[in-house]
């Protein structure tokens, strides 16, 4: 190896040094630069999100166990660090069970969508420093003007991994989650891309990029979550649901449906099923820190002016950070809050957070066409979330029954 | 006596107030509490291989026979234990004792116990009237065969053997003889059957 390639990567103030270090990769290699760069940036990421999703499981066991008083798994490697490892070779190892009455070619197909739809998503979520002018890009497709209609329109689909796994499985309790699965994904992608307009209309572009940059050149008060608190809530809720994540889980709720949609799968298929579901809860973590908490953007540490090396891992941190903080949220919500009722799920989509992310959209269209000050967003939100709360206010009915000599005495004692 | 309409209390759900409504306090509660178990790192875990468990003095684990003061086998074949035994797993056949040892007139030829059978239930040593059959607190108890969760005689011995020294698993007669069972002479050779206590039943209204 020529340590000549390497000075490039070491010289003082490039804004360029990790690009550099990919190009020479790409020489090494003998590919040419425009294949080279993004195969490599799929590989590190892949390998990442797939090494994280199975320490994700290994930190929500670890936090389940604490907030119950429990030690968690600590058997395998220190503190049951080597636990994720030995999940995976039990799922590699088991028996692959594909029972006779099931749809084989759907059923084998399902758990690769699920798998395929979630990791397609990342292709245009940004894992790193970001620039909008000729600086490289940590996104594996940069550029793409329609980053946001490109992620939700591949995220939704991995419903479809869900209901074929349901429906192929030719199962009362699969074909039950399948549907439950598809009624709530359907229902919940309206809110979602609903908030996620304010945003757009805020950044004037649908490209996460521009959407970061937007955020970071306002500095910490640029950030999104500080305009649009509602948005920010609606988007998390429902990107909740749209992850099948508790309090939304009804698709496997395990006290009425086995397992749901993977009540038949086993092994590696069922491995494939649980993995798209902790890459989802990754897309929507990134999602989450890139659209409203500013990105890779943080005051003082990771500002855009800053340029080198040391910045680009400063910036890394950043994201990861807060998407790790969103990840250890998503956890908590999990093991604090119980399950929704069918009919809530559908009154929450439907009667609360449809209609308050159709007005705040609204909201937000005026603000931008009137040109008012980006201070009545927050307001606006906040009367918004009041009027809902008003509307939803309901006094408890009057009793029907008498008032009972117990109750006087009772009522005289206070 | 039907409940007077003056002694109950209608109890109706407390109205859930405007901020109340929007769940936002229940969540924050939520996960207020979460984090405050999840920081203090208090743990009810006990390991196991490395930690034993604190048991409670009346645990039911498994069986032994006991040894009277001549390190002879307690039992006297009486079937009581076999009887009363719920799941059927304790099977004895009884021999003639009265040549060899004056004390009694049985005593088990073999005595088996299958502890896969048995429901722990702890019934065998509330019918023994000699406290031949105790349960120890041997809780662990573990095998490779079948045959081998099969007790026999010998193995219940070795058993007390093993656990009368523990003091968790004392001996729970301290008498130094046989039960009352054993003690012919001293009881009345025939009585008859006392009656149960005459309680007068709760009468269907």
């Amino acid at each position: 190896m020529n340590s000549m390639n390497f000075s490039p990567l070491l010289a003082e103030g490039s804004s360029d040094a990790v690009e550099n270090l990919l190009h020479w990769l790409c020489g090494l290699v003998g590919i040419p630069v425009q294949v080279g760069v993004p195969l490599i940036l799929i590989l590190a990421t892949l390998g990442t999100i797939l090494g994280a999703c199975s320490y994700a499981i290994w930190l929500e066991r670890k936090l389940s166990a604490w907030i119950q008083d429990r030690k968690g798994p600590n058997r395998v490697g220190w503190a049951g660090l080597l636990q994720p490892i030995a999940d995976g070779a039990k799922f590699l190892l088991k028996e692959d069970i594909i029972p006779a009455h099931v749809d084989k070619v759907l059923f084998v197909i399902a758990p690769t969508i699920s798998v395929f739809t979630t990791m397609l998503a990342l292709a245009v979520v940004p894992l790193g420093p970001t620039t909008l002018g000729e600086g490289f890009n940590f996104i594996i497709a940069p550029k793409i003007d329609i980053g946001i209609v490109f992620l939700f329109s591949v995220t939704s689909l991995a419903v479809y991994g869900i209901i074929l796994g349901g429906w192929s499985s030719n199962n009362k309790y699969s074909a039950l989650g399948g549907l439950r699965s598809s009624a709530q994904v359907v229902s919940y992608e309206i809110p979602l891309g609903m908030s996620v307009i304010g945003i757009a209309l805020m950044a004037g572009s649908l490209n996460l990029e521009t959407v970061i940059d937007a955020q970071a050149q306002g500095g910490l008060f640029g950030w999104n979550i500080w305009y649009q608190p509602l948005a920010a809530g609606i988007f998390f809720l429902a990107a909740l649901a749209e992850s099948n994540r508790l309090p939304f889980d009804l698709p496997e709720c395990e006290q009425e449906l086995i397992g749901g949609y993977h009540t038949e799968y086993s092994a590696l298929k069922f491995g494939m099923f649980f993995l798209g579901e902790y890459t989802h809860v990754f897309t929507v973590s990134f999602l989450c820190s890139v659209l409203f908490l500013g990105g890779w953007h943080f005051p003082f540490i990771a500002e855009p002016a800053s340029v080198g090396l040391l910045a680009t891992v400063l910036k890394i941190g950043v994201l990861l950070s807060k998407v790790f903080c969103v990840i250890v949220l998503i956890i908590l919500l999990r093991w604090c809050l119980p399950r929704f009722r069918f009919d809530q799920l559908m009154g929450l989509c439907w009667k609360t957070l449809i209609p308050l992310s159709l007005a705040n959209m609204v909201c937000v269209m005026i603000v931008r066409e009137f040109e008012l000050s980006w201070f009545w967003l927050p307001v606006s939100s906040l009367l918004l979330f009041c009027t809902a709360g008003y509307l939803g206010f309901r006094p408890a009915a009057p009793r029907a029954r008498p008032v009972t000599h117990a109750e006087q005495l009772i009522a005289s004692h206070h | 006596m039907p409940i007077q309409e003056k002694d109950v209390v209608w109890i109706e759900e407390p109205e859930l107030s405007f901020w109340e409504q929007t769940f936002l306090p229940a969540v924050a509660g939520g996960l207020k509490v979460a984090m405050k178990h999840t920081i203090d790192q208090h743990s009810v875990t006990q390991q196991f291989p490395e930690e034993k468990p604190d048991l409670p003095l009346n645990y039911r684990g498994v069986h032994r026979l006991n040894r009277d003061e001549q390190g002879r086998v307690r039992c006297v074949a009486c079937m009581m234990c076999a009887t009363a035994c719920p799941a059927h797993c304790i099977s004895i056949v009884a021999e003639d004792a009265s040549k060899d040892w004056p004390d009694r007139d049985k005593r088990p030829q073999s005595f088996v116990l299958d502890e896969l059978r048995c429901i722990f239930c702890g019934m065998c040593e509330e019918a023994c009237p000699c406290d031949a059959i105790e349960l120890t607190s041997i809780y662990d108890l573990t095998g490779q065969s079948r045959a081998q969760m099969t007790f026999d005689k010998d193995k219940l011995l070795s058993i007390y053997d093993q656990t009368k020294d523990n003091p968790r698993d004392p001996i729970r007669t301290h008498r130094g003889r046989l039960g009352c069972a054993s003690e012919l002479e001293q009881q009345p050779l025939s009585a008859s059957a006392s009656k149960p206590p005459d309680a007068p039943r709760a009468k269907k209204s």
